[in-house]
């Protein structure tokens, strides 16, 4: 008992023939169909190179569209000619021109002499079927498909659409479930002889000359009315990426092959001269039959069509650049902006450092210079410290800096006195955690030496800027996690909000803050806002400061504060 | 994009194309070895003057890269580099003394050889001291890349002009002849590109790179673009608008995903800081030649003059294409 090999080839037939010699020579049949679309010489040259093999046949050449029923009339032609010329094939395997060997064939007939009656062929109904491309699964059977899908797209699709529309079916004949499945499949004499000398088969074949695609389903559904033992798998290891054309070998993928222990695979790249060289030359091995396992050749390609759908998030690159939206992270990790802290602790960067382990950086969108952490004139990734760089394209800057710094969580100081372009960007930005003392601004001024006036029309100034964020965090559309207060509250119980930002930034750390950072000095603060107050402008920000009412003696106390717990 | 824009810019197309035409009376050729092109085989398109030192080494790269012919201009060379590419047996040589500047920086001379050689192959434009990485460029032939995108048919392929530089002033050490650049100048900047919209054609602008980040930090606007379209499925009804950075029409500019993922693209390494550099500087401050009053080379030549060392802390040390990739320069998109 053998295995006979029926081939469809409409490319690279010099690496055809190379395969078909190699089953033949091995005393394994082989029936080659060549697409009736190539060239009579080549076609010529082809049946000259395996002209001293007896145990090669050539099947009438039908036009194989891709689509059509040409490829499935070839099959039925070509395994016609298998049936009746070798009477001791026993499994009949369909591969393409373009396949490869991985292991012995003489392993593949032990395999399949273990199995004498099993089929195997991949064979799903409709409603499983998640790989269907365009959205035709059903209506595959039901519609119509006058349209060549490569040459007439648009009349395919207006066609298809107007069939929806009016409501168009045909019927599906009596008996018949519609199946799907791979092309490539192996099955038995008895099967394949049932499929074919199956007394309604002019009947069938006319319906599914109309069915969209029906190589992927004529067999598929066909093999479940005259067979019990269906395997539903292929032999064939072909993968399919995202435009529903297959996955392509190259040499670097040697060892993959080797390790997937899978019978066939394809599409081969034809120029790969390394795996043909490698897999043609195999004898078989003394080891036992091991079963195809393709596992991490799923998980590649898996993951290179995951890198082409979705890509990787927060990366903005030549070929990646999303429009509004469509970005699936619009940084690629989590970060914090704090506005006020800066303002209301002395040496807040430092001191959050400490407490989180994280880079911590000034105001890296002051208006006068990048405040990076630790006063860096360029930072990760070659990122320069220019005002002129850095607004000149503030979302690159961000995403920049966020992806460069990637496991490395990143902190920064913002304020109403910095530039606000991003303002928007990271309110949407789910990465984003925003902590505002709303007011805090108002401190430094509180301790400058600047004439009242002029402090006056800066206050005004901010916290219009100010307000106008805090509004907009307010917008359904927000994404970040935000937190507000305003500075006489946060004044009132520093530590609670703090440790809450703290165990967000590094949750794992669990540890009860001991070190609370120095709150500037507020003493005469209350007075100073009733003196905007009195001069016309009114700072609402910064929540209910009584004039003369100093807050507690917390910060008054010298020294290094600790907390107690 | 309306209907009058689009056919604007379908003009603007026909005008170039028209322009090309015309400056191909300014082309001399001098060897043409185009009849021993095949088809399917894939050309390379370049325009220089006095590259002499760097051919070798450019003629050998692409070479084992599987390019089957050189289609090149020399644009009144007086170093030996038309005799020495004359001698090659795989490139057809054309040469001019006409204005670079005129001919809008080589553009008009390349497009209209690609009209008349290039119509249906896949087509590279590069100049002498760019070098085009690609995914798997190690282990996989540039065939196998044109196989793939023409089997996804995709008709133009991106690749980023990555600028790389020494430790250390430019002439530290010089270049020798046949040598490998990246040997002297092995650094780039990884992540300090910003990249916006051009809605117009439909192209992604890319600045950045140790050039903005030395010389152009407080004009960034003016800082050259980096955003590279070389490899292209030829038709004589396309043409590069300006360098290769974009095309007409304007589908071809679309190597960018807008939906989140990615597609394939690679990187052009751009050897340009070596010791040559200043003396190249130098004599284009003089032929006055180069794009936008040659503002690019002034702002090196003041750079240049005070010994500027565009190496930092946080230049990487170029490795491989998957270094490239893992960075997020490139990616390999769906090709695996």
């Amino acid at each position: 008992m053998t295995i006979g090999f029926v081939m469809l080839c409409h490319t690279a037939l010099e690496r055809a023939s190379e395969v078909a010699r190699h089953w033949a020579i091995r005393n394994c049949p082989v029936v080659i169909h060549v697409d009736r679309r190539v060239a009579v010489a080549k076609y010529d040259a082809l049946v000259k190179s395996l002209a001293d093999l007896e145990n090669i046949r050539f099947s009438g050449r039908h036009a194989c569209e891709w689509g059509t029923w040409g490829i499935v009339a070839a099959t039925q032609e070509a395994s016609m000619i298998m049936l009746q010329d070798f009477p001791t094939v026993r499994h009949v395997y369909l591969a393409s021109g373009s396949c490869l060997p991985l292991r012995p064939v003489e392993e593949l007939i032990a395999y399949l002499s273990e199995r004498p009656r099993t089929n195997f062929i991949e064979s799903v109904t409709t409603e499983d079927v998640g790989w269907t491309i365009g959205g035709l699964d059903l209506e595959r059977f039901t519609l119509r498909f006058p349209f060549s899908w490569r040459k007439q797209r648009r009349l395919f699709d207006g066609y298809v659409r107007l069939q929806r529309r009016l409501g168009f079916r045909r019927q599906i004949p009596k008996g018949i479930m519609p199946h799907l499945g791979s092309q490539w499949w192996c099955l038995t004499r008895q099967t394949l002889s049932a499929i074919l000398e199956n007394p309604d088969r002019a009947e069938i074949d006319s319906y599914f000359s109309r069915v969209w695609i029906p190589d992927e389903s004529y067999f598929q559904t066909m093999v479940r009315q005259v067979s019990d033992s269906v395997e539903s798998r292929s032999l064939t290891l072909s993968k399919f990426d995202f435009q529903g054309k297959p996955h392509i070998f190259y040499d670097d993928h040697l060892q993959l092959l080797r390790r997937s222990d899978c019978f066939v695979a394809r599409k081969i790249w034809p120029h790969a001269d390394r795996l043909y060289q490698s897999f043609m030359g195999n004898e078989p091995g003394a080891q036992a039959i091991a079963e195809p396992n393709p596992g991490k050749i799923d998980r590649l390609f898996a993951k290179a069509v995951e890198r082409r759908t979705k890509g990787r998030p927060g990366l903005y690159m030549q070929s990646r650049h999303p429009n509004e939206n469509w970005e699936n992270g619009r940084t690629a990790a989590p970060y914090s902006m704090f506005e006020g802290f800066s303002d209301l602790f002395e040496n807040f960067e430092v001191w959050l450092g400490k407490a989180t382990g994280t880079r911590v950086h000034g105001h890296i969108f002051a208006p006068d210079a990048v405040n990076f952490a630790g006063g860096e004139k360029i930072y990760n990734g070659a990122i320069c410290n220019s005002t002129a760089t850095r607004d000149y394209n503030p979302t690159s800057f961000l995403t920049n800096l966020i992806w460069n710094t990637r496991g490395e969580r990143q902190c920064f100081q913002f304020g109403p006195q910095d530039n606000q372009t991003l303002i928007y960007f990271m309110a949407g930005d789910p990465n984003a955690q925003i902590s505002i003392i709303s007011g805090a601004w108002a401190i430094p001024m509180f301790h400058s030496n600047r004439n009242f006036s002029d402090i006056r029309r800066e206050a005004a100034r901010l916290q219009k800027i100010e307000a106008h964020f805090l509004n907009e965090l307010r917008k359904p559309w927000v994404k970040a996690r935000v937190r507000t207060w305003t500075l006489a509250e946060f004044v009132e119980n520093p530590m609670e909000p703090l440790q809450n930002i703290v165990d967000e930034i590094s949750p794992r750390a669990m540890r009860r803050l001991t070190e609370a950072p120095r709150l500037a000095d507020l003493s005469g603060f209350g007075q100073f806002l009733q003196n905007l107050r009195n001069q016309g402008m009114q700072p609402a920000l910064m929540g209910d400061f009584p004039t003369g009412d100093d807050p507690r003696p917390l910060h008054a106390r010298r020294g290094r504060p600790y907390l107690v717990k | 994009m309306g209907i009058f824009s689009q056919y604007m810019l379908r003009l603007a197309r026909k005008r170039w194309r028209f322009r090309a035409f015309r400056k191909r009376r300014e082309l001399q050729s001098v060897v043409n070895r185009t009849k021993a092109i095949k088809p399917e085989q894939i050309l390379l398109f370049s325009t220089l003057r006095n590259e002499r030192v760097r051919l070798p080494f450019f003629l050998r790269y692409y070479r084992s890269l599987g390019i089957s012919h050189f289609l090149i201009v020399d644009n009144n060379s007086d170093d030996g580099s038309r005799e020495y590419l004359a001698a090659q047996p795989d490139v057809s040589l054309w040469t001019t003394k006409a204005s670079y500047k005129r001919s809008r920086f080589g553009v008009d001379w390349l497009n209209w050889l690609q009209s008349k050689y290039g119509h249906g192959h896949w087509t590279l434009v590069v100049d002498p001291d760019e070098f085009f990485v690609y995914p798997f460029s190690d282990t996989r032939p540039l065939r196998a890349l044109t196989d793939w995108l023409d089997a996804s048919s995709i008709k133009s392929f991106s690749a980023m002009l990555l600028d790389m530089y020494p430790k250390g002033p430019f002439d530290l050490t010089p270049y020798q002849e046949g040598q490998d650049p990246f040997d002297l100048a092995p650094y780039f900047d990884s992540g300090n590109y910003v990249v916006q919209r051009n809605y117009k054609f439909g192209n992604l602008w890319i600045q950045g790179g140790p050039r903005m980040r030395m010389f152009f930090q407080d004009m960034p606007e003016r800082a050259p673009a980096l955003n590279k379209i070389p490899l292209v499925k030829w038709d004589r009804a396309y043409t590069y608008v300006s360098s290769t950075h974009m095309l007409l029409p304007r589908g071809l500019n679309l190597t960018y995903d807008e939906w989140g993922g990615e597609k394939a693209s690679g990187c052009l390494l751009h050897a340009k800081f070596l010791d040559t550099f200043a003396l190249k500087a130098e004599e284009e401050m003089q032929r006055r030649q180069h794009y936008a009053n040659s503002h690019e080379y002034r702002a090196y030549r003041a750079g240049v003059s005070t010994q500027p060392d565009l190496w930092c802390k946080w230049s990487e040390k170029y490795i491989n294409w998957r270094q490239l990739e893992i960075l997020g320069l490139m990616s390999k998109g769906n090709w695996a």
